[in-house]
This record gives C-alpha cells, structure tokens and sequence, in this order.
C-alpha cells in the first residue's frame, strides 16, 4: 500500500547534487521520481528509486544523511480535473499534504503522485475507497 | 585637564604602594576568614595571612581561575552574607552556569568611583549628560557607568542598548554629551546617523566611553571620525567589579588601572611567573579593596603589558596596553562573553552530537555568530518544517544559554573540519 521514499540531507552548494545523484548512478540505481525541498541553507532531496533499501546503504556509506520514509503513491488520469477530482477526497475528509510531487508515466494515460501525509493509513483507505488506484512498491519500483 | 581623585591617582608610587600593602593585608584576612575556598587554598600552600606583610608578598598567593567561580556557584565566594550584599551581577560562565558576582554597598562605592574616574579621564564634568547605552541588568557595563556618572553629580541617562533610531533621538534632543557603549554599536550608531542623513556634528556629543570588547585604534579612528568624537577605551570584567578597572586618560596611550582597589600582575601564563614591566602576558587582578568578593590574582586570561613610564596626564598610575587577545577560547561577541563549551553544553542538553563549529564575523559593524551543526540521523526528517523547528528549537536554547542571538546552519555530516589532537571549533573571521 506504501512505497518507499529516500529523503537525503543536501547542504545548499552548487554541484553538491551532481555529486549525490552520480553515487546511486555508479550503483546501478534507477531514480523512478524525485524532488526538492528547498531553503536558504539547505535542501532535502526525495527520490523514488527501483532498489530503495540499496540506495540508502549506498548513500549512508557514502556519508550522508538518508532515510527511508512511507509515502502513497496514486494513479489518476492524466486529463484535465483528474489531479483536482484526487485533491478533492482528500480535502472531503480534511486531510492535509506535507509534500507532494508527481509525473506521467511514459506508455499510458495515466498521471501518478506521490505524496506525504501526516497519517498515512487514513489516508490511503480514504483514497483506496474513493476508487483512486493506489500503487504497490512493485508497481512503482518496476515501472 | 582634570583628575577625579589626584589624591591617588596622581600620588607617589611610594604612597601607592603603601595604601596597596595596606589592603592587601587586609583582604588576605578577609579571605582567608570568611572564604572557605581560600582557607583551604592557603592551607594547602601553608600561608597564614600573617605571612601577608606588604604587596611584595602577593606571589606568595595562589591564583584564582573562573572555574573557581563555578565550582563555588552561586554565593560560595563571597566573604560576606547574603544580607551584607547590596547588589548581584553575573556574566557567562564556561558552560551553562553564570559566573556570579556580589557587592556590598561600600563594594558599590568603590566601583561607582572608579566608573568616575573613568568618566573624568574622558574629560567628563558634572555639568555632562551621560548617555549610558550598555545594557542594564545583569550585565555590569549599564548599572556601572550608570553610577559612576551619578557619582560625580553629572547626569545619567540610562537608555540601555537597542532601538538605535531612539539613540539618535535622544542624542539630538537631549544633548548628550557623553556615550558609553560597546565600540561596534558606537560605529554602528555612527553608520545610523550617516544613514538617517544627520551630520554629526551638529550633535553635542564629545566623547565615548567604549569598552566590553576588543577593538583597534583604526576602528577608533573610525569611529571618531563618525561621530565626530574623541574615542575611549574602558576595561573591565565583572569578577573583579565592572567597567571601571582601567580606562584611557585624554593621551589615550594605554590605560591607567585604578591599582588602589584593582593590583595588577601580568604573568606566562604557562609557567605561572610574574613578567617584568613591559612585557606582554596574561593579566592577573587581585581586589584589594573589595569586601564581597575579594578574589585573589584572579586571571582574567587577557593577554597584554603594563606600561609603568609617568603619563603625560600627571596620573602615576601604572597603564595596560589593550588587550591583544586571550589565553583561553573565550570570544566576546557584541560584548558579550561566549565560550565554545556553553555551545558543547547546549548541544548535549538537547540530545544532540556536540559536533559544532562557530563562525563570528562582523556585518555592518555589528558581530554575528553562526553555529554549524552537523545533521544526523537522529535529527533528521523528511520534512522541511521539522528540519526548521530543530533549527529553532536549537537557535532558542543558545539564545538563553549565551544571552546573544546566534543563527543555526545545519550541515552535512563530514563537513565540519575534524582535527587530531584538539578540535577547531572557531573561526573569528572579524578584523580586531
């Protein structure tokens, strides 16, 4: 029902993400989603990756700060309302988002979104009962 | 040219010598008495106060340090009840815990005159408004140059630090004619008139009384030039009274030390050797003439000479160079006195790796310090405002551990500079 996010601490310096991103490269490891979380001083990088529990022990080992957070990840038609019309289940329950970042998948017609929120199995059954197709690990990690 | 006190500050060195020979004897009594923590440091070096004949025998004393002043947190130094006392300042210590110090009313007295000595040797008068811009409270710079203008009947004006619009204000309204302050906010006052398009000239002010922390004779020159001022250095810590020790006469050419209450040694502060004059080392305070707290060659680990050549001022006090820095870690930012271990201290309090490095620089004239703090699994969050309420939970407790704001960076782990041997835990990139 959950998938697994790396959060990575990054200190605001230019090509500090090229440096962080080129280790999970060198391991052979595929970034499915990603964002970034910025402030003055620094940033927190959030990935989807297909081998999750390999990329923090790459990363960890490489000195960084990383952690392995639950987040939803839903599929909705990739048309107009179809991001409004998910929002919408959530707000009907007053549910709120901490964070959010979404892509479109390359061979069909559906949009996906991973989003955090403060408690996740409210809002996975929510969404999961509102006909919204919830992603497994596999779905996502294989994609 | 005027002295407050000529009596003594202008007297031979033979009478000097006499009235510092007669309160020494005095005090080691005082503290032998009444202080369990020397009884028992005198003890242990086998020195009754008898032994105690005259000044020369000061070596014989041990030396007091500030984690004696910890140790015996709050009132354990003091040679007088509690009910004796008439008043209590305090000033960081090394870790959490102030250094705490006490005056009876004759302790006030004495250091009111010596904050008016100071005033008069900037060319002071009681027909002066003084505008007294230290702060007031437990801070001893506002309360002592407060009493020493009440002292010698000029006028105090106890503005306290901050609002700097309101400064200026006060300055042209009330004709100040005197300042007293931390050299950075002199220049920065300076920088607000300049700013606020007001010449300086067209304001009363002649002098500033300027001390609480190191500064140069170019930001002197600077500053005199802002204001259109003449610039004084004062001297002071609270564990031996308060701004007052030592100040600059109009020659401006070290500072003379009211050595009647106040006897300065300079020593190596490796071998513990007293240093012929002249030569630069740590400064060593003994308070001859103080009842409460009457510290024995306490070391203000504050580096620099004594000048004992006959000021052309007709003071025959003996004078110490500025100080040109510290035998301990202890930094003053915006004249506040911080020690990397209250950082350390705070750390551990919160649960967090005393892993930190301190950045101080100087902004517009006014200091800033960073405290970077290396992120770790523990404190870590994937989201941003858990990251920041860490931030501020951490800036808040160094603000009421250290009494001045310091701004949190949370680094990288790895990316603060380890060392082998003792860390480096400051970078003082100011320019004193």
């Amino acid at each position: 029902m959950f998938i697994k996010q790396l959060s990575v601490f990054v200190e605001n310096k230019s090509g500090r993400l090229a440096e962080i991103t080129a280790i999970i490269a060198k391991a052979n490891i595929d970034i499915r989603a990603l964002s970034i979380a910025d402030t003055t001083d620094f940033g927190i990088l959030r990935l989807v990756v297909d081998k999750p529990a390999e990329a923090e022990k790459t990363l960890k080992d490489a000195g960084l700060t990383v952690s392995l957070t639950n987040v939803i990840a839903v599929g909705i038609p990739d048309k107009p309302g179809g991001f409004a019309n998910a929002m919408q289940v959530l707000a009907d329950k007053e549910i709120s988002v901490e964070y959010m970042y979404a892509f479109v998948s390359r061979d069909t017609d559906r949009a996906y979104l991973i989003m955090r929120v403060k408690d996740n199995d409210a809002a996975a059954s929510i969404l999961g009962g509102s006909g919204l197709e919830l992603l497994s690990e596999d779905d996502v990690y294989k994609m | 040219m005027s002295v407050y006190k000529p009596e003594i500050e202008c007297a031979t060195r033979s009478y000097i010598r006499a009235v510092q020979s007669a309160r020494l004897i005095k005090m080691a009594e005082n503290a032998y008495n009444n202080v369990p923590f020397y009884k028992q440091k005198l003890d242990e070096a086998d020195i009754k106060p008898e032994d105690i004949k005259s000044i020369d025998d000061i070596v014989k004393l041990p030396f007091t340090v500030k984690n004696d002043l910890r140790d015996n947190y709050p009132f354990g130094m003091f040679a007088v009840p509690q009910g004796e006392l008439v008043r209590i300042h305090a000033s960081s210590g090394t870790t959490g815990k102030q250094t705490v110090v006490g005056y009876t009313k004759e302790d006030i007295e004495i250091w009111s005159e010596c904050a008016a000595r100071s005033i008069v040797g900037a060319g002071g008068t009681k027909d002066d408004i003084i505008h007294v811009s230290y702060g007031y409270g437990l801070f001893t710079g506002g309360l002592g140059m407060h009493y020493g203008a009440e002292h010698m009947g000029a006028t105090a004006l106890p503005v306290s630090s901050g609002n700097t619009k309101r400064q200026v204000q006060l300055l042209q309204d009330f004709n100040s004619d005197i300042i007293c302050c931390t050299p950075s906010y002199a220049m920065f006052i300076g920088e607000t008139l300049r700013d606020m398009g007001i010449d300086p000239k067209s304001l009363k002010l002649r002098a500033g009384i300027l001390g609480a922390e190191p500064w140069t004779e170019n930001m002197r020159k600077e500053i005199e030039k802002l204001l259109d001022i003449k610039a004084y250095d004062i001297y002071g810590l609270s564990e031996i009274a308060g701004p007052g020790v030592s100040f600059d006469c109009e020659m401006q050419d070290g500072m003379h030390i009211n050595e009647d209450y106040f006897y300065p040694e300079v020593i190596d502060p490796d071998t513990l050797e007293v240093l012929p004059d002249g030569e630069f080392g740590e400064l060593v305070f003994t308070c001859i003439g103080k009842e409460a707290l009457p510290l024995v060659r306490y070391r203000t680990r504050d580096i620099c000479a004594l000048i004992t050549e006959k000021c052309a001022c007709g003071r025959t006090t003996v004078r110490m160079t500025k100080p040109r820095g510290r035998s301990d870690d202890m930094l003053i930012i915006r004249g506040v006195n911080v020690f990397p271990s209250q950082v350390e201290h705070v750390l551990l309090e919160l649960g967090m790796d005393p892993n930190y490095f301190i950045v101080v620089d100087r902004k517009n004239n006014l200091d800033t310090m960073e405290v970077q703090v290396e992120m770790t699994s523990a404190m870590f969050s994937d989201t941003v405002s858990e990251l920041e309420s860490t931030k501020k939970r951490l800036e808040s407790a160094l603000q009421s551990t250290l009494n001045i704001n310091a701004t949190v960076r949370l680094m990288e782990p790895g990316s603060l500079p380890r060392s082998e041997g003792k860390a480096k835990r400051v970078n003082d990139m100011r320019k004193i």
